[in-house]
């Protein structure tokens, strides 16, 4: 097992966001985080990577417990994360965004730029002159250039053209099929429920589904999913 | 690749190579000892723009660092001429050399201690913090009789440099000048190197950072060094131009003239430096000529700078920056 979340409970200051949310996913396992705006996604990839530790539950990431490792720790044991909104560091080259965040392993710039050959072509370029899909593609590398164990997507495609959330989707699968963990909160179902292995829902803030994606009714559509 | 803050780089630096090459020529060595100033402020800077540019340190009070390279140089060469050993025993020198790594090794050393300590703050704090430590090292030094106290320290012959006579204004300024290219060269490299984009990432945003695996503070720490050891070796060369240190070059003034020189040059700004040195000490000539309070008309011209040229002087010849 690569990651273990354990009945945590988290809190923004005074007012509760989680109320008991676990899950597991194994080595190689694609999981899909679902449920509705609000519910608590965000909050348990912050409490994963320790930028929001929970109060009460614990998280073992490789059987190591996460909660008192600083964040850059936790991203060294093999956490790596693409943040909501695509967020690059804006005044940094693509490269020196990739370059920053390069740790050993076998994803190198190479790797990268092979996935993502627009990344390449535009190796100079501040990263906040990218367009939208080319700062989310930038997110990713970076991440992958930390060579992670487990790779966390929070809306990875979010307010992209059609076009790219292809090209992203592409990526995705192109990751799993190479073995790679993969944590995916996404609002397309159908292309996140074929890449998953298996999904978990979360509803005001506890963990209340799980199951493997191909069993995601419409009925539980309906239920946890639907607006 | 010329672009075009490549090319303004490259006349600066030509510029300053033959300006005194030509005022010596015309035997005008004051110009020479002008241009060697405008160098090692630069080098000052140049330090300095490594916290402050790449960085986003406001550090209040690299006087201190700029300070001990000129003690180091004043109390190496008074032991070496006076043939009295220091601490341990150990003998003074008056080779240039030597002197630099003395000086930058021990502005490591005290910028790892106030670093280790400031760099757990941030912001208004972290100035101040800078500035308490300065000021400690400051008042150390004027109660420190050994050395000149108050009265500081005279350099009798100014230190040497193996193949030159360093007491002809235009081989010191050669000295002064090289070193100052080769500062520049090494902050191009850190600028390019992984750390120097961790570095710069981790002033955009802390939190990013520390997704990505990267300890802030330590990155942070490791800058503050480097830069404090690149201003000591300016503080070392500058107490040979003078032939004298004294603590008004541990004063929280030269802090805040550092800070000065790289916001009228270009903040992060690899020849930013140069040319806010160039300026300054341009303004300084022909407006201390003028009237007495040339500073008055100084803090007007900064506060333009500030005000409506933010990228100094660099940002109007060279476009905006890169990086920012």
């Amino acid at each position: 097992m690569l990651l273990d979340v354990q009945d945590i409970t988290t809190y923004y200051g005074a007012s509760q966001a989680l109320f008991g949310v676990e899950f597991r996913i194994d080595e190689g396992e694609v999981v899909a985080l679902m449920g509705r705006n609000g519910m608590g996604k965000s909050t348990t990839i912050k409490s994963i990577c320790n930028l929001m530790p929970p109060k009460t539950g614990r998280i073992l990431f490789g059987g190591n417990a996460t909660e008192r490792l600083a964040p850059y720790k936790v991203a060294r044991l093999g956490v790596g994360l693409v943040p909501e909104g695509r967020r690059c560091f804006p005044n940094l080259s693509v490269h020196e965004n990739l370059v920053a965040a390069a740790r050993p392993g076998s994803w190198t710039l190479d790797k990268v730029n092979a996935l993502f050959p627009r990344l390449e072509e535009r190796h100079a370029q501040m990263s906040k002159s990218l367009s939208g899909g080319e700062q989310q593609m930038l997110a990713i590398g970076r991440a992958l250039m930390t060579n992670p164990r487990l790779l966390i997507l929070d809306e990875a495609t979010e307010g992209l053209a059609p076009v790219i959330r292809q090209d992203i989707w592409r990526a995705i699968r192109q990751l799993k099929a190479e073995g790679l963990s993969i944590l995916v909160v996404d609002k397309t179902l159908s292309e996140l429920l074929p890449v998953a292995d298996r999904c978990v829902i979360l509803e005001n803030g506890r963990s209340v589904w799980q199951g493997s994606s191909g069993d995601v009714s419409a009925d539980i559509q309906d239920r946890y999913l639907g607006v | 690749m010329l672009t075009r803050e490549n090319t303004v780089n490259l006349v600066l630096a030509l510029l300053l190579l033959v300006a005194p090459l030509a005022a010596n020529a015309l035997g005008q060595p004051f110009y020479v000892t002008l241009a060697t100033r405008i160098a090692i402020l630069a080098l000052a800077a140049l330090g300095l723009n490594l916290a402050l540019g790449l960085g986003g340190l406001v550090s209040f009070g690299h006087a201190a660092f700029f300070g001990i390279g000129g003690y180091a140089a004043g109390i190496l060469s008074s032991h070496a001429l006076s043939y009295e050993p220091m601490m341990f025993g150990l003998s003074g020198t008056v080779q240039m050399p030597i002197i630099w790594i003395v000086a930058a090794i021990a502005a490591g050393l005290v910028a790892l201690a106030i670093g280790a300590i400031s760099l757990r703050t941030s912001g208004v704090y972290f100035i101040m913090i800078t500035l308490a430590f300065a000021q400690m090292v400051y008042y150390f030094a004027i109660s420190w009789p050994a050395y000149g106290g108050e009265d500081g320290l005279s350099i009798l012959v100014r230190n040497q440099f193996p193949g030159l006579n360093t007491m002809k204004p235009l081989s010191f300024f050669l000295v002064c000048y090289v070193v100052l290219l080769a500062s520049i060269g090494l902050f191009a490299l850190i600028r390019a190197s992984r750390f120097g984009a961790a570095l710069q990432a981790a002033r955009q945003n802390e939190t990013r950072v520390a997704t990505v695996g990267i300890h802030p503070y330590r990155i942070r720490l490791t800058g503050f060094v480097i830069s404090a050891m690149v201003t000591a070796l300016a503080g070392a060369l500058y107490a040979d131009l003078n032939r004298f240190v004294s603590p008004s070059m541990l004063s929280w003034h030269m802090s805040g003239e550092l800070i000065v020189l790289i916001i009228l040059g270009g903040t992060g700004r690899l020849f930013g430096p140069l040319a806010g040195a160039a300026l300054y000490v341009a303004f300084e000539f022909a407006l201390g000529g003028l009237t007495e309070r040339w500073q008055f008309f100084l803090g007007l011209i900064l506060l333009g700078v500030v005000l409506f040229a933010r990228g100094g002087l660099l940002g109007l010849l060279a476009g905006k920056a890169k990086h920012g």
